[in-house]
């Protein structure tokens, strides 16, 4: 990772001088090791700040609808699975590829902090990845975890470490391979409740949102100029607490209007300060496309038509979900 | 004094223009009976169907909510009925994956054609939503205070 980071400097900071790029976009450390954020260099004297380690899950894909205002291309650093977000950004026409310059880096899986304080690694001063394992120097002395033991959610759950989408790419060899993990079964788990734990189940975790809405906003797939939820006249008070029913609404709509377009980046869940695991209520619709109307990866081809906007005559009939009975059934 | 009634559901019913809005037309002029407790509302096509509206009916107060539309093949504007399909189908299952009693939710195609079977299903349908009772886990406390 440290020497992979030292080569997307140099190669960035080759491409700024030779002016093929305007500005790069990467993330740069916070304070902490573990907190790096996306940002914008826009000379050879910012590049030192640029990072790449463990913590950079951030899918920058997003941040290019805003960098396509400006003059000339945008270097943009993406993970395997952020192009997948690139991918889909680009069919929908929110990015301009001529003034994108994209250069793929590798990616060993992304790590997650909570996880590490869950493990009692707290007063974290600077970290530092080594082999397979994270070494922390913590207010209490050095301690070390290994890698697999604080992978994401979304990163157990890896889509691969091809790049669909690239100019150039950057140390792929450290990419880590599909772990062959069932992405569906957290699914299938709440599908196999009677419907009313599942209820109680949604309504302990929906509970917790307090709106912030973090969660639509890193969405590569919420790129809306005006959100739904943002307007003042749909009766929606976009508050915390408001009302159960409206926090009902807005997961189910939020979910809902990313349906088909979901690339299953796992963001959300990342984002969510209040820890609910909102790739469950994706993960649903992606399954349901899948079994209704055929395997479908949103983002893996920019020219695919999204299940939502297509059709056959011979799609299964709504009353599929009364019927269906089962391990889905009440 | 207040007189004790018993509880009857309020069922939504969003009818297409063409077919099933017609269809409930036939069925009135052929003096067939459906509950009164199914309140239309026509929209220009079954596509026209935004998942808000459903969830918007919940919050006001149905207990039931039940689309209808042109038979597949027969939309008006050709395919309109095709994307309200698949999208009813995700939202539905989306309910049910919540824990919201998938019978309070339904599609139904009835033609200008099939009075007949516009005022069968709403008495079905009808009976379907008094079996399940009030609407309470996607119900809305405040509209609910309002109505009384």
């Amino acid at each position: 990772m440290q020497k992979l980071s030292e080569m997307m400097r140099a190669r960035a900071a080759e491409l700024l001088a030779q002016g093929a790029v305007g500005r790069v976009l990467g993330w740069r450390s916070g304070g902490l090791g573990y907190d790096p954020s996306p940002a914008f260099f826009h000379s050879a004297e910012q590049l030192p700040e640029l990072v790449y380690n463990g913590f950079c899950a951030a899918n920058l894909s997003k941040y290019l609808i805003k960098a396509g205002e400006n003059d000339g291309r945008t270097l943009v650093f993406l993970k395997p699975c952020d192009t997948y977000g690139l991918n889909q950004l680009l069919s929908e026409h929110r990015i301009d590829r001529d003034k994108t310059y994209l250069l793929g880096v590798g990616c060993g899986g992304m790590l997650d902090m909570e996880k590490a304080r869950g493990k009692g690694i707290k007063g974290v001063g600077s970290l530092e990845e080594a082999g397979g394992a994270v070494v922390f120097q913590t207010l209490y002395g050095e301690k070390s975890c290994p890698r697999s033991d604080l992978l994401l959610e979304k990163c157990i759950a890896c889509k691969g470490g091809e790049h669909m989408a690239y100019d150039e790419l950057l140390g792929a060899e450290e990419t880590a391979a599909n772990t062959g993990f069932d992405r569906f079964a957290g699914v299938n788990e709440l599908e196999d409740m009677p419907a009313g734990e599942r209820f109680d189940f949604w309504r302990g975790q929906l509970s917790k949102c307090i709106r912030c809405n973090a969660c639509r906003n890193v969405c590569p797939a919420c790129s809306c100029n005006q959100c739904v939820f943002d307007n003042a006249r749909s009766g929606v008070s976009a508050k915390a607490n408001a009302d159960s029913f409206e926090e009902n609404l807005f997961h189910i709509i939020r979910a809902y209007h990313v349906a088909g377009r979901c690339t299953d980046c796992g963001e959300c869940s990342r984002v969510c300060p209040q820890g609910i695991p909102l790739h469950l209520l994706n993960r649903k619709l992606i399954k349901d496309i899948n079994a209704f109307y055929g395997p479908y990866q949103a983002g893996a081809d920019p020219d695919s038509l999204p299940p939502l906007t297509d059709y056959t005559k011979e799609d299964v009939e709504p009353g599929v979900v009364t019927t269906r009975g089962g391990a889905t059934g009440c | 004094m207040p007189i004790e009634r018993e509880w009857e559901p309020l069922i939504v019913a969003f009818c297409c223009n063409w077919c099933s809005y017609a269809g409930a037309d036939l069925a009135g002029t052929s003096r067939l009976n459906y509950p009164a407790n199914v309140k239309i509302i026509r929209v220009p096509c079954s596509c026209r169907v935004n998942p808000l509206f459903i969830l918007r009916a919940f919050q006001r107060g149905a207990d039931g909510v039940i689309m209808a539309g042109c038979h597949p093949g027969d939309c008006h504007y050709t395919s309109g009925n095709y994307y309200a399909r698949r999208r009813m189908t995700l939202l539905f299952s989306m309910l049910d994956y919540m824990g919201i009693e998938s019978g309070r939710t339904r599609v139904e195609w009835i033609s200008a054609a099939e009075g007949g079977k516009f005022a069968a299903v709403m008495n079905e349908f009808a009976g379907a939503i008094h079996e399940l009772g009030e609407n309470r886990r996607l119900g809305d406390i405040r509209c609910k205070n309002y109505q009384k």
